[in-house]
Parts: structure tokens; C-alpha cells; sequence
């Protein structure tokens, strides 16, 4: 019981502070310090699609970190996480609809047809939607588990699709973005490797709870 | 009680003069010594940001054209060989040592040879022209740049009738332009215009902007400026001028050539094969601004237009 009260009452609004930061940051940045620089629009677009994808990646290192450390404790900030990523994710696409494009309707489905990166930006997006409105636990007993679970696993899509989103853009310089992908890329060869290791395991974990993958 | 005596030799760490300091000290010397020695008119040390250009002829060029703030051209460069950032060149490059530079003129020239820059400008009136400016990432600037028509230079060397093509480089130097200590492009940068384009009145070779010298970061000492073509076209830091008979090698064609052609004249009809070019986002504008419609040729069709008549410019991208 004193564990749950410590979980409940400070772990998860440690965490939820936490998630909070670089949105308090960037809001500092624009109103206080004002150096969003010359080209504030694209500042803020990257600033909050790298956040999208970053903690995306952080909700992803949820169930090795349970595996390793033998502790269950890291699934109960799992959904929060994967919502922070949803909500970074949808002040991205608000950044972009709003700022850059200013509504042009027709500009954004021009660019969502032709432009792979913003195709697979978008179709990325509309996973986290997904994903973010099942989050509830009502949700998995309402579309059962196995469905559910199912649904969720569909994160990894979204996160590999986040990753190539952002370097399809880029020009020149990989370094950034080729961090990210390898930190990803770790993070779904640990789940093969698990899973080709223990495959007993891993079918029973998964018939006897259908535990929040992400949100 | 044993008394330890130091040798000179067993100098703590701490002690060392830091290897940048060192080196910055180094590098002042040497720049001090060198400008003595060529005489130049103007101090030695840092490139000179701020220090301004005596005897600027003002021109039409560019006249109702809202100017884009100096503070925002000297903050959001795309200058890979100071770092990939937008800020990057001007965190970089406040420390350019550009005091002395040389520019070889190479090739199909009567006159070929190594130019002390003085010596390359000094025969030219400087003009101040205000130009549009569009990068190929769709943003835009108005800036008023300060230097001499790249043709007068051109006419001075005397280039023969194998001359068809300029190709330019940029001086390579990871110790002083840190970001070519990765190999994010094929250093040098190089670039090149067709030589009736490099005729072309429009083109310019800048020294300054905003009445002043070139910081690092805009392309000091000296830069190309094409206006009717994208930013990457107009190469910064120059160290060569070549005349070729042939179409010479640019640097982002040969980073992706489906992506960045040798013309590269700015064209809102032809979508760069990842965004579109028919807007641009006007630098300096604030948060809240709609972007603006681009122009063909950036709005100097009626200066160059002619120059590629009969061409399919979305072939020849």
C-alpha cells in the first residue's frame, strides 16, 4: 500500500512534470528569452517533432527496463509517456497547420500527397491518434485483449515512422536523427533477440495479461 | 621532512596554457606577420564584422524592397563548413581570420595568378545592391549587399574562348572552418555558373552587407551572389576562380543530384523533388505571417530570362 502511494502520489507527477519540461522550455524560449530566432516557425516544428519522437523512443524503453531490472513498476508510467509523445506529436502537427501552412487547406493535402516525408509523418500521427484514444483501461476490455494488444503493437510503426519522417527531411547532416534511429533500432533488436531467446516466455506473458504496451 | 623541488619539466596540468589559447595565439601571430608582410590597408585580426566599407556607390537595385533585419542575415545561415545549424555559422565563425586572403584565378585566362584580395577589389568601384535572396529550403530574405559586378572582375583576367564555364571553391580549412572536420558534403564546396550567366549584370561579387564588412558567417571575405538562383548557388569564402571548357562539378548536384541541378535558378513550377517551391517563408516576419508566393527567377525574369530561352527548365532544374 505505502508502495502505491508513492507511485501514485509521486512517481507519476514527478514523471508528468518531467514530460512537461520541454514545452515549459520552449515556451520560456518564446516568451521570455525570445531567441526562437529568425525563423521562429521552424524552430518551434522541430523543437516539438523531435520531443514527439523522442518520447515515443522513451516509451519504448519501458518494457526492457522491466525486463532488466525484474521490477514492473516503469509499465505504470508507460501510458502516461506514450501520451506525452501523442500530445508533443499533436503540437507539431498544430505548429504546422497553424503557423506554417495558416489553414491553407489545400497546400496541406498537396503536401501530404506528394511529400513522402510528410505522408508517413502524417500516417504516423494518426497511429498515435489511435493509440491515445484507446489508452483508457475501459478501452482493452472493451475491445478485449487481444485486439487491444494487437492495436498497441503498432507503436513500433509509428516510431520507426517518426524516425524515417524526420530523416527524409534532412539535407545533409545525419548525425541527429541517425542517433535516434539507433537508439530505436536497439531497442526493436533487444525485443527480437528476447524473443527469439525466451519464446515460452513470451507466449505466456502474453496470454495471461494484456499489459499497456504504450499508452 | 623531505622537500620536494619541482623540475621545470613536472609542470602540473594545470599549468599548460590550454591548447585553444595556444593556438588562437599562434594563429594571431602568424595572421599579424603575414598582413604586415602584404601590406594590407586594413588591420590584421579577426574578420572584421562591423568595420565599414568606404565609398559604397548606391544603385536602383532592389529600391521598395523591405529589408530583412541585419540581425536576423547574420544569425540564420546555412554555411555547412561552420556547422549544420542555422546558428551554427554565426556561434562559429566570430573568429574567421580572413585578413590575409588570396584568391587563385585559374584556367582558360589570359592572366591567370594568385590575387591578394585588396588587389582583386581595389580596382572596382563598390556598389551597394539590395537583392532578393531564396534559399531552396523556401525561406527568403532582402538583403542589402555591398561589392563589385562579378563581370568587371571577370573582363580583368582576360578569359579566352575555351572559357565556358566559372567554376568557384571555398577555402578548406577544418581548423578554421570547424564543421569540415566531418565530411557532411565533399569539401571544398564548389559551385559554378555558365559563363554568360556569370556575365550576367545581376551577378555579384560581395564583400558586405548593411554597408559593412562580411561577417564569417555571410561568406567572408568575399562571396558569390546570384540572386535569380537558389542561396546554395552563391558560394561563400572564395578562394579559386576557374575558367573550364566544361560544365565543372557542384557541390549539392553531387550530393544529390536529383535534388539540386546545376542551374538551380530559383523556379516555383518545379517542386524540389521532397517540398514544393511555390511559397517561401519571408525571414523576419514574426511567428504569425502567412508565406509568400515565390517568383520565377525570383523576380528577375526580365534580367535573365533570356539566358535560358528554349530550355526546359524543368530538365534543366
Amino acid at each position: 500500500m505505502k508502495r502505491e502511494t508513492a507511485i501514485r502520489r509521486v512517481a507519476k507527477p514527478v514523471i508528468f512534470a518531467v514530460c512537461l519540461i520541454p514545452l515549459a522550455w520552449i515556451a520560456l524560449r518564446a516568451i521570455v528569452i525570445g531567441d526562437l530566432g529568425a525563423n521562429p516557425v521552424e524552430t518551434v516544428n522541430r523543437f516539438l517533432g523531435d520531443w514527439a519522437m523522442r518520447l515515443l523512443i522513451v516509451t519504448l524503453m519501458v518494457s526492457p527496463l522491466v525486463h532488466l531490472s525484474g521490477s514492473s513498476i516503469p509499465v505504470r508510467f508507460r501510458r502516461m509517456l506514450g501520451l506525452f509523445a501523442f500530445f508533443y506529436a499533436t503540437l507539431h502537427i498544430a505548429n504546422y497547420v497553424v503557423a506554417d501552412q495558416f489553414f491553407n487547406w489545400a497546400d496541406i493535402w498537396a503536401d501530404i500527397v506528394k511529400r513522402n516525408f510528410i505522408t508517413i509523418g502524417m500516417l504516423t500521427f494518426i497511429i498515435l491518434l489511435a493509440l491515445a484514444v484507446t489508452s483508457p483501461k475501459a478501452m482493452i476490455k472493451r475491445l478485449g485483449g487481444k485486439r487491444w494488444r494487437r492495436l498497441h503493437q503498432t507503436v513500433y510503426i509509428a516510431a520507426i515512422g517518426s524516425v524515417f519522417h524526420y530523416i527524409m527531411m534532412i539535407k545533409a547532416d545525419f548525425l541527429i536523427a541517425g542517433t535516434h534511429g539507433a537508439v530505436l533500432a536497439g531497442l526493436l533488436i533487444y525485443r527480437v533477440i528476447r524473443r527469439m531467446q525466451k519464446p515460452e516466455r513470451a507466449e505466456n506473458t502474453r496470454r495471461r495479461t494484456p499489459r499497456p504496451l504504450v499508452a | 621532512m623531505q622537500i620536494k623541488i619541482k623540475k621545470a619539466s613536472h609542470i602540473s596540468e594545470a599549468e599548460v596554457t590550454p591548447k585553444h589559447l595556444f593556438m588562437n595565439r599562434r594563429h594571431f601571430i602568424q595572421a599579424s606577420a603575414a598582413a604586415g608582410a602584404l601590406g594590407s590597408i586594413l588591420p590584421p585580426g579577426k574578420a572584421a564584422a562591423g568595420m565599414k566599407l568606404p565609398g559604397i556607390t548606391q544603385t536602383a537595385y532592389g529600391n521598395g524592397l523591405e529589408q530583412t533585419k541585419y540581425e536576423d542575415v547574420t544569425s540564420y545561415n546555412n554555411f555547412y563548413e561552420f556547422g549544420t545549424g542555422k546558428s551554427d555559422p554565426a556561434n562559429n565563425a566570430q573568429n574567421f581570420q580572413t585578413k590575409p586572403w588570396q584568391v587563385s584565378i585559374e584556367g582558360a585566362v589570359a592572366k591567370p595568378g594568385v590575387v591578394d584580395f585588396d588587389d582583386l577589389i581595389k580596382p572596382h568601384k563598390l556598389e551597394e545592391r539590395i537583392y532578393r535572396f531564396r534559399c531552396v529550403e523556401a525561406w527568403s530574405m532582402v538583403v542589402p549587399w555591398v561589392g563589385i559586378p562579378l563581370a568587371d572582375v571577370i573582363k580583368r583576367f582576360e578569359p579566352t574562348s575555351k572559357a565556358k564555364y566559372v567554376a568557384f571553391e571555398t577555402l578548406v580549412d577544418p581548423e578554421r572552418m570547424p564543421g569540415q572536420k566531418r565530411a557532411i558534403l565533399n569539401w571544398p564546396y564548389v559551385e559554378g555558373l555558365r559563363m554568360d550567366e556569370a556575365m550576367n549584370p545581376l551577378a555579384l561579387l560581395a564583400v558586405g552587407l548593411y554597408g559593412e564588412e562580411l561577417p564569417g558567417q555571410n561568406g567572408a571575405p568575399i562571396r558569390l551572389v546570384v540572386p535569380w538562383k537558389y542561396g546554395f548557388k552563391s558560394i561563400k569564402s572564395i578562394v579559386a576562380i576557374r575558367f573550364v571548357e566544361k560544365m565543372p562539378p557542384t557541390t549539392w548536384n553531387m550530393s544529390a543530384s536529383s535534388e539540386y541541378g546545376f542551374y538551380s535558378n530559383v523556379n516555383p513550377e518545379v517542386s524540389h523533388p521532397r517540398w514544393s517551391q511555390a511559397k517561401e517563408r519571408v525571414i523576419g516576419q514574426g511567428y504569425f505571417s502567412a508565406k509568400k508566393e515565390t517568383l520565377k527567377f525570383n523576380g528577375y525574369a526580365e534580367e535573365v530570362a533570356s539566358l535560358y530561352s528554349g530550355m526546359d527548365l524543368a530538365k534543366y532544374y
